[in-house]
């Protein structure tokens, strides 16, 4: 249900003012269509309204268009803080710190891939462990993990696991700065040691996905992020920093609760919301600690693609290489950033919170590689599981949202919900019906995950494109799937 | 049933309310719901269509293989509760392990709550159990454990 106080400010932008809740510092920014805000439930508007309220906060409290209730601030969620006197919180960046999206393209095509599709798939679900319990094949000391979540993929490169080409095309070139291993806790290594090379579970998945030729939407630029034969087949995959992210997240909202108000005087809204100062010795510790997540999710996506290179190697007999098998890139969806934008004229330098939100760099930002100076940022959005995903790319126009756009679909069904009125076994078949083959490590898990538990992402793609956030480039749709 | 899901808190992840006559009962109940999410229960196992491959067992018939004794102490009962739980989705990760709760002491002392459990189960086995989700952490969103006529309730929303 949509506020009285939301106002349109355009046919994609609305806004609920200051006035809308005491103690709101900026207003509170929504992104998409009306129908789509008006699939939003009430809770969305409330927790922006509640990011507005935090210290250092800067322009807007923003919502992507695939925004949906989250703990603390919406999935979604997007705000920015004086990297000088502003919060960071973990409420902002999600238990899952670097979920996100990776793209691999390769230089076949579907008629090639069909008649051995579902080894393919029986192969990546033995190669690549989901679900709960899930073991990666990567063996580690506790010491290499706290290194490698400091490397992050220039370990893998060390290690063999990755190629010079797969950093470049990756945010960040695969390790953002200013992790420390020493803020994190043996809980957090303990949890997560085993599980480099793993998906996860519930909405994490692995796709082969086929670009047909009527789903690219702009052809010289498809062509300029590695989409140039019809009917080519490529590979996404969603997953994040399993149990060493998630532990590092808990343990940090933990401490933040016992300090933020006793401490820093700052007053506890919502628990989820918890904070601490950035420039405080516990918001240093939490950033710190966070950037290691960071980098261990970049490293098991990163072995998950050597992984998949295995996989085709073996299934069609020919070097990865040969096969196309380079990234597109790799993105996140839950972060906290040091960036510097353009505010009110002035360049300043800002604590960006990206929660289940998209960075979107148009053409010629600083931190773009090389090869997409002149395209801007490829942007992975997924969506569900039976309806496929985007391939899009940062614009211009991102500078409204500090160069964000959406993360995925969002679901409008909760999970039990979704398990009452589809059969896992049966949505299986149905898909297998319609030409995408699965395997999954929990049938009820992906009952869950069927189509009409989300938000239509045509939809979603199409809103972000009409806000001026992101430009649809193709759209992929899923022939093969693994999860958790 | 000591617990039940509940839809209307959150889409994304799962929700649920455990009650009880003592805290002990509660505990134990919120221990069960989690668990619950993590591996099909009995009564929700949907018929298996085939042999030893795709066959499963519900916690009805989670195999005592191991023990863990657990000891945890907080400044307040809602905030054991919620390292209790912490506790076992750590286990779940730190040593592959699903666990049902064997026994569980609650008590208060002196100005801290401390709570003795011992937990028993096995192996994460992808082959024989029917796993569901997995459950990254115990969130504080509209966690809460209360007291109302002598009974008591606590609600708790898992990211998964």
């Amino acid at each position: 249900m949509v506020p009285k106080a939301l106002r349109k400010i355009t046919d994609t932008l609305w806004e609920l003012p200051r006035s809308h809740k005491p103690g709101m510092l900026v207003s509170a920014r929504f992104y998409g269509s009306r129908a789509l805000l008006q699939g939003m439930d009430e809770a969305v508007f409330e927790q922006a309204a509640n990011v507005a309220t935090l210290p250092g906060i800067v322009g807007h409290s923003l919502c992507m268009p695939d925004g949906h209730s989250g703990y603390g601030f919406p999935i979604g969620g997007v705000a920015a803080f004086d990297a000088t006197d502003g919060v960071i919180s973990p409420g902002g960046i999600g238990f899952d710190i670097n979920c996100g999206m990776r793209l691999v393209a390769t230089s076949l095509a579907w008629e090639e891939v069909q008649p051995r599709l579902t080894e393919l798939v029986d192969r990546l679900f033995a190669a690549v462990p989901a679900g709960v319990g899930g073991k990666g094949f990567v063996k580690l000391r506790p010491s290499e993990l706290r290194t490698l979540s400091e490397q992050g993929m220039r370990w893998c490169l060390k290690r063999g696991y990755a190629l010079p080409e797969d950093l470049e095309r990756t945010e960040e070139r695969g390790c953002v700065a200013g992790a420390d291993a020493s803020r994190v806790s043996e809980r957090a290594v303990e949890r997560g040691i085993n599980q480099i090379g793993t998906l996860g579970s519930g909405n994490h998945y692995l796709e082969i996905q086929v670009a047909r030729e009527e789903n690219i939407l702009d052809k010289p630029l498809a062509e300029a992020l590695g989409i140039r034969i019809p009917n080519q087949v490529l590979i996404m995959y969603h997953c994040g920093s399993r149990g060493f992210g998630h532990q590092i997240a808990a343990d940090y909202l933990a401490l933040f609760l016992k300090v933020m108000q006793s401490k820093y005087g700052i007053p506890v809204r919502d628990r989820e919301l918890a904070c601490a100062p950035l420039a405080s010795p516990e918001g240093q510790d939490y950033f710190k600690a966070m950037n290691c997540a960071i980098n261990m999710s970049f490293v098991n996506r990163q072995v998950i693609l050597h992984r998949i290179r295995e996989v085709f190697s073996d299934v069609f007999a020919r070097d990865p290489l040969e096969l196309g098998l380079h990234q597109i890139y790799d993105v996140t969806h839950n972060t906290a950033k040091i960036e510097r934008h353009r505010v009110e004229g002035v360049r300043r330098e800002l604590l960006v919170h990206r929660k289940g939100a998209t960075r979107a760099f148009a053409p010629g930002m600083e931190g773009l590689p090389a090869v997409y100076r002149d395209t801007g940022q490829p942007v992975i959005i997924g969506g569900s599981m039976e309806t496929g995903s985007y391939l899009l790319t940062g614009v211009d126009g991102g500078a409204q949202s500090f160069f964000t756009t959406a993360h995925g679909s969002g679901r409008i069904m909760g999970r039990r919900q979704a398990k009452k009125q589809f059969n896992g076994r049966e949505l299986a078949e149905s898909m297998r019906q319609r030409g995408i083959y699965l395997r999954t490590a929990s049938f009820s898990g992906l009952a869950e995950e069927a189509g009409g538990a989300y938000k239509d992402i045509d939809e979603v793609a199409a809103a972000t494109e009409a806000a001026g956030l992101s430009h649809r480039v193709a759209r992929l749709l899923p022939v093969g799937n693994i999860k958790g | 049933m000591p617990y039940q899901y509940l839809d209307d808190l959150t889409a994304a992840d799962v929700a649920f309310r455990a009650e009880g006559d003592s805290l002990e009962e509660v505990f134990s109940a919120a221990w069960e719901a989690t668990l619950g999410v993590m591996i099909e229960l009995p009564e929700d196992e949907e018929p298996s269509e085939s042999g030893p491959l795709t066959a499963g067992a519900g916690p009805g018939t989670l195999r005592t293989r191991v023990q863990r004794r657990i000891a945890l102490s907080a400044p307040q009962a809602d905030l054991l509760l919620h390292a209790l739980l912490e506790e076992q989705v750590y286990l779940k990760d730190a040593e592959g392990l699903l666990l049902r709760l064997e026994s569980c002491r609650v008590e208060e002392r002196g100005d801290c709550w401390q709570a003795s459990a011992v937990a028993a189960g096995e192996r994460i086995d992808p082959v024989r159990h029917h796993l569901g989700t997995d459950v990254k952490a115990v969130t504080w969103h509209r966690f809460e454990l209360l007291q109302q006529h002598g009974r008591w309730r606590a609600t708790v929303i898992l990211d998964v």
